[in-house]
């Protein structure tokens, strides 16, 4: 199995990721992680969908959402081809001496402390998920309290937008 | 007779079988409703302050409903009280949602409209999970409207209240929640767009009573917005080329033919095609009826209850054309035996039916009608280029076959009437103008083989979903589409149960529907099941309603009590006599108890998830393939 990233363009109506999530779930594709949220259109939202299927049966993923009437638009995005983020919020045990070697980490990896109390510090993190594996293993050592992390986003490099033919037929259609 | 609120409208006169009104095959789905969305029909903008209630109501009307099948109850019940007032809707009150559903859905089959179920919140709108669930296998275009609670009480557990757009998420081809009256018209003309374009199916409108009891504005929408839809009907002209090349090369050629041929209304076409071809055909139990059975090149119904001559001929096929089929397991056997030598040009106008589940050599995506028409003349091209192929060996090969194993069946040694005799007569007595629709089982099995259909839209049934108790209500909704044919229920003892209560609906409003209970006083494919993998252990598949038994029910008595007629018949020298009697009744349901065997078993089979290469023509005898004559 391999993975794919997904950028699904759809209607910005209520239901619409409960559609997706759903068809996910009927359909037994694995979903690995999932991201939704506005586009610079109102009414198109944009989910990232990671998920671990053969190329066949990615096919049939990309059949089946398209059924779904509220999907504008599916592209997949090739990791050569893209810019694909994830961001992580992580408490880690920081008392007495460990604190400077804590944000020595936080340094090396680009990452901010964005609270700060006695005995923790709380860091934001973004980046691929691989950066962030390695941030959470170079953490680790010290104490990981607790780790929130989102899903995948990715958009594609280069000048074009996805969102523009999707858009066009929106108003075309309006 | 007792009437409703509503008096039934007078039943037209029957029209003579073989005019060319009776004749004219009913299309599923209109071509201008196919093609033209609402937005293309030029329409006077029209406006009016009305309730939601009563908007809802005109947008049916404008959205060409004719009938609608349902039930009121607490949150549909504002819009009870206009469609009261309508001119243009008739309203047929059912005695369950299923029934109403089913109805929809029978209606749908037999008119080529759209058929419309209505049902209050909560429990009514849970009743028609089943319907919804058939229509959706089955890609029946089905409009269910649903009243909801109050708009401030959703997410609340109000009385009567169900979350049924999430629960028929999996099993609509889309579902619309509506708390805004001024959504209403765009939604239901959307519901009606997408229920009957593309693969048709079904879609659910629940509305809020709050919504229907708030003043609003109708007009019907000249535009629809769908940014996401947008079925491709249009074939790709390279892939037409390279199925036409494969077609006119193939030694060992096969169409498959499915429900989708139906669908698009492409009979003519395909039969075209098969002339042009020269290919065996198959059709499956979706599509009986889109070739006449009596075409020299049909072999009748492929899979687990289909000839010998059709499953072999894709065993052995080294080309499979299949035209809005699914590659359904019932059909394919074990999946990866089907067919094994076979290039396969998949036409569908569902995308995601491509590929599915066989591997696809020629992928098109299209309206079946669109894909055929585009295929005859490179067909025709290909045969000039490459001449006509020589099918001969093949022809010899399937005929051998055929005459082989015909279909056929046992006399019962138990002295009771043999089903499939009973239903071959059903089917001969009353001829192809006339609609059959079945239940599931045994009795839907020997519908589908021994009857001989002519016509598409003869013969309905629930095919993908395997809904027992489709029969009576969709024979209902079926004959008031097209009542001026004859439409049998062919139904079984076990399926009757569940929804004979329709035959009330019937007897009231005038709906004279003939049903043919199959009794075999048990749940008979079971039972089958039972002889053939339990050891004949009949665990929990005895019904009693059979000969001998104490007859709980007593079909005929319970005919009797509906207001319809009930026939008996229990010997073979009465069944053509009984047939005929249910014939002349016109003014009325009937219900025929034909009390058969219950040894009887369908064949021939193949058993689940073996190869086809397994069949068995009938217990124990499995025919020997490569055995060359």
């Amino acid at each position: 199995m391999s993975r794919h990233t997904l950028s699904v363009l759809v209607e910005n109506k209520p239901g619409v990721l409960t559609r997706v999530a759903g068809l996910f779930a009927r359909r037994s594709f694995n979903i690995h992680s999932l991201a939704v949220g506005p586009t610079e259109h109102d009414e198109i939202s944009r989910i990232t969908v990671v998920v671990d299927v053969d190329a066949l049966p990615l096919e049939q993923v990309t059949k089946q959402l398209n059924k779904l009437i509220n999907v504008i638009k599916i592209v997949e995005l090739e990791d050569a081809a893209s810019v694909q983020r994830e961001l992580l919020l992580v408490k880690v045990r920081a008392e007495g001496p460990v604190r400077t070697q804590v944000l020595e980490v936080v340094e090396l990896f680009r990452a901010h402390v964005v609270d700060v109390v006695p005995d923790t510090v709380t860091i934001e993190a973004t980046g691929s998920p691989g950066k962030l594996t390695a941030l959470l293993a170079a953490l680790e050592p010290f104490g990981v309290r607790e780790i929130v992390q989102s899903g995948i986003v990715a958009i594609g490099r280069g000048p074009r937008s996805i969102t523009d033919r999707a858009l066009e037929r929106v108003s075309r259609s309006a | 007779m007792v009437q409703g609120p509503h008096p039934a409208p007078p039943r037209r006169s029957a029209a003579p079988a073989g005019t060319p009104e009776a004749r004219e095959p009913a299309r599923l789905v209109e071509p201008a409703a196919r093609e033209a969305a609402p937005a293309a029909r030029p329409r006077p903008v029209v406006t009016e302050q009305v309730t939601g209630a009563k908007s809802i109501v005109r947008s049916l009307e404008e959205a060409g409903a004719e009938v609608v099948f349902g039930i009121p109850g607490g949150a549909i019940l504002p819009t009870y009280d206009p469609l009261m007032d309508s001119t243009r809707l008739r309203h047929i009150l059912v005695r369950h949602e299923q029934g109403g559903g089913h109805a929809a859905t029978g209606y749908a089959q037999a008119t080529g409209k759209v058929g419309v179920t209505m049902a209050t919140s909560g429990p009514g709108a849970t009743n028609l999970v089943t319907p919804i669930a058939d229509a959706n296998m089955d890609s029946i275009p089905l409009v269910a409207i649903t009243g909801q609670v109050g708009a401030s009480l959703i997410g609340t557990d109000a009385f009567q209240e169900a979350d049924i757009v999430g629960i028929t998420l999996p099993i609509t081809k889309h579902n619309f929640l509506v708390t805004d009256p001024d959504d209403i018209p765009r939604t239901i003309a959307e519901a009606f767009h997408i229920a009957s374009t593309g693969r048709p199916g079904p879609v659910l409108v629940d509305i809020a009573k709050s919504a229907m009891q708030t003043d609003t504005t109708f007009t019907w929408p000249q535009q629809l917005d769908l940014p996401g839809y947008h079925p491709v009907t249009k074939p790709h002209g390279k892939q037409i080329r390279e199925a036409a090349r494969l077609l006119a090369t193939a030694r060992r050629p096969v169409l498959m033919v499915g429900g989708g041929v139906i669908r698009s209304g492409a009979s003519a076409e395909l039969r075209r095609l098969v002339d042009e071809s020269g290919a065996a055909v198959v059709t499956t139990l979706m599509a009986r009826g889109a070739l006449p059975d009596t075409h020299p090149q049909h072999l009748g119904m492929p899979g687990m209850h289909g000839t010998v001559a059709a499953v072999a001929a894709l065993q052995k096929a080294d080309l499979v054309v299949a035209l809005g089929a699914r590659f359904d397991d019932r059909v394919t056997g074990k999946l990866s035996s089907f067919a094994p030598n076979a290039t396969i040009v998949h036409a569908d106008i569902d995308p995601a039916e491509i590929g599915k589940n066989r591997a696809v050599d020629v992928p098109i995506v299209g309206d079946l009608r669109e894909v055929i028409a585009d295929l005859l003349p490179e067909l025709a091209r290909e045969q000039v280029q490459h001449g006509k192929p020589d099918l001969e060996a093949w022809w010899r090969q399937i005929d051998s076959w055929r005459e082989t194993f015909p279909l056929g069946y046992d006399e019962p040694t138990d002295g009771h009437l043999a089903p499939q005799h009973v239903i071959s007569r059903i089917g001969e007595l009353s001829g192809p103008e006339s609609i059959f629709v079945s239940g599931v089982g045994q009795h839907q099995m020997w519908a589908a083989q021994f009857i001989k259909y002519e016509r598409p839209n003869s013969w309905l049934n629930s095919g993908g979903l395997g809904t027992m108790g489709f029969s009576v209500p969709a024979a209902m909704g079926a004959k008031v589409g097209a009542p001026d044919r004859t439409v049998w229920a062919i139904d079984g003892d076990g399926c009757f149960q569940m929804t004979n209560q329709e035959l009330a609906t019937c007897t009231i409003n005038e709906i004279p529907i003939k049903v043919a209970v199959i009794n075999n006083s048990s749940l008979g494919m079971v039972r089958q099941w039972q002889t053939l993998f339990y050891e004949s252990r009949y665990s929990n598949t005895d019904l009693h309603t059979g000969h001998g038994t104490i007859h709980v029910p007593d079909f005929v008595k319970l005919a009797d009590a509906y207001g319809a007629v009930g026939l008996r018949c229990e010997t073979t020298a009465d069944v053509d006599a009984t047939i005929k009697r249910a014939m002349e009744i016109d003014d009325q349901p009937v219900v025929v108890d034909f009390t058969v065997s219950r040894d009887s078993m369908v064949w021939p089979m193949v058993a689940a998830g073996v190869s086809n290469d397994d069949i068995q023509y009938a217990r124990g005898i499995s025919p020997a393939w490569d055995r060359e004559d």
